[in-house]
């Protein structure tokens, strides 16, 4: 068994929090500068001038890339020869308190009734997976109020198939306008169950932007998915323009006979998330 | 599509000039209110008591900022989605709210304040906060300190850069999604 402190994933936990909240990853980036080239809207070029003089802004002065520095959202793969020497989840959240306190970023959590904000973003939500290997890989992600709202899942009948799928997806978009701060990226669960659809969407959301899924078929649809997104015209903040959606992300499962569940989890253009191996 | 620059308190004559689409450069003293902060100050209005601030004129900005680094007056400072102040807007306006400034779509309840309270509703751009940030030269909470983001701050804004989403006229400056028909 390999062992791992718990002081090291408190580290590692704070110091991913406050790079990711105020470094743009280098993939968005890429797509805001494609986007701002394609765009002829004076209205949608000029989001992406200011998107782009804000992640340069964010990045020399430390400030947050947006005030919603998110609910804390991790996904973590341990392997089966990891022994981790106190408590994965207390260190985990004692790394958000951490960094969400020495990085200056907005507590955003509260509780869901009374709405008292609880102080130090906690608790995050951590799924775990057992893996093979003698690694510990965190996934975090500051997952924003703004574009969450906007997600949805739905159970559909088998026979509404992959047309009912882009219905459901395209509808939401539209529904959707310019709240969730377009273009987002979207994250589709399709199959697993009510429950499962959800986690694979936001799991999606931590590919690459640019990347191609690896069966032929599933990035067929993705294409497909986002050409269809971008033809509604809503563009940057809603304002009208070509770049509604930056990517959609399918990740497809198993399910049961009488099921065909779909989950849309809605990202903002601010796709804050990193990775940390230990 | 015209530029304006304003100062608060806003008039009805600097609203009513504007359209759906115009840029509007913003100074003077805005006021931060979301979720919490506007249940709050409804609680007061029903039981007679004052408000955090004069509501005649105001401008209320949708925001909960990050906490300000040493050094600066406040943090990073972008809109909030503006649907969830829709149940407050109303009576804000038929108490004098001139302006309020957010990211999405407003309900038809709020547009129908606007035009009858010669009010305006202007959108920044979501995840430009440190950006926004830049253009808040003082920050002071005058309410609701508890709160923590969502706290009621006084904030001195210069060149505010904002664009006119609804105006009082009925104006809307959001794409409509083109939906197939055959959908």
């Amino acid at each position: 068994m390999r062992k791992i402190k718990t002081a090291d994933i408190v580290e590692a936990v704070a110091a991913m929090c406050v790079s990711a909240n105020t470094k743009l990853p280098d993939d968005v980036r890429r797509a805001f500068e494609a986007a701002y080239a394609e765009e002829d809207a004076p209205a949608a070029k000029e989001i992406f001038r200011q998107l782009l003089e804000n992640a340069d802004l964010a990045m020399n002065t430390k400030l947050p890339l947006c005030q919603d520095t998110g609910l804390a959202v991790f996904f973590v793969e341990m392997g089966e020869e990891v022994f981790v020497e106190g408590n994965l989840k207390e260190a985990i959240n004692a790394g958000v308190r951490k960094g969400y306190e020495e990085g200056y970023l907005r507590k955003s959590t509260c509780h869901p009734l009374t709405r008292k904000n609880v102080g130090d973003n906690t608790p995050a939500v951590i799924h775990i997976d057992v893996v093979p290997g003698d690694k510990l890989r965190i996934i975090y992600m500051a997952k924003g109020g703004g574009s969450e709202n906007m997600s949805r899942v739905t159970m559909l009948s088998p026979a509404q198939g992959w047309e009912g799928i882009k219905k459901f997806v395209i509808q939401r978009v539209a529904e959707a306008g310019p709240n969730p701060c377009p273009p987002t990226i979207l994250g589709i669960g399709v199959g697993g169950s009510f429950d499962h659809s959800a986690k694979i969407a936001k799991r999606a959301l931590f590919r690459e932007l640019d990347d191609v899924h690896p069966d032929p078929e599933v990035a067929k649809l993705e294409q497909e998915l986002l050409e269809a997104v971008n033809k509604l015209g809503v563009g940057p903040m809603g304002m009208g323009g070509k770049t509604t959606c930056l990517a959609v992300k399918i990740a497809l499962e198993p399910c049961h006979i009488a099921s065909l569940p779909v989950a849309v989890n809605v990202q903002c253009h601010s796709a804050r998330h990193e990775e940390v191996v230990l | 599509m015209k530029e304006y620059k304003l100062q608060t308190p806003l008039t009805d004559e600097d609203v009513a000039q504007l359209k759906a689409g115009d840029v509007v450069k913003l100074s003077g003293v805005i006021y931060s209110a979301r979720d919490a902060a506007h249940k709050r100050i409804i609680d007061l209005l029903d039981k007679g008591e004052d408000t955090p601030f004069p509501l005649q004129g105001a401008v209320v900005y949708y925001v909960g900022p990050s906490p300000a680094p040493p050094g600066r007056p406040i943090g990073s400072a972008g809109p909030t989605t503006s649907y969830r102040m829709d149940t407050y807007a109303p009576r804000l306006h038929s108490l004098g709210l001139k302006a309020s400034i957010g990211k999405g779509k407003r309900n038809d309840a709020v547009k129908q304040a606007l035009k009858d309270h010669t009010a305006v509703y202007f959108g920044a751009t979501g995840g430009a906060g440190a950006l926004l940030s830049q253009c808040i030269e003082q920050s002071k909470v005058i309410a609701f300190e508890e709160l923590g983001p969502e706290a009621v701050r006084a904030m001195k804004v210069k060149d505010f850069p904002l664009l006119v989403v609804n105006d009082s006229h009925g104006g809307e400056l959001y794409a409509k999604p083109k939906l197939d028909p055959a959908d």
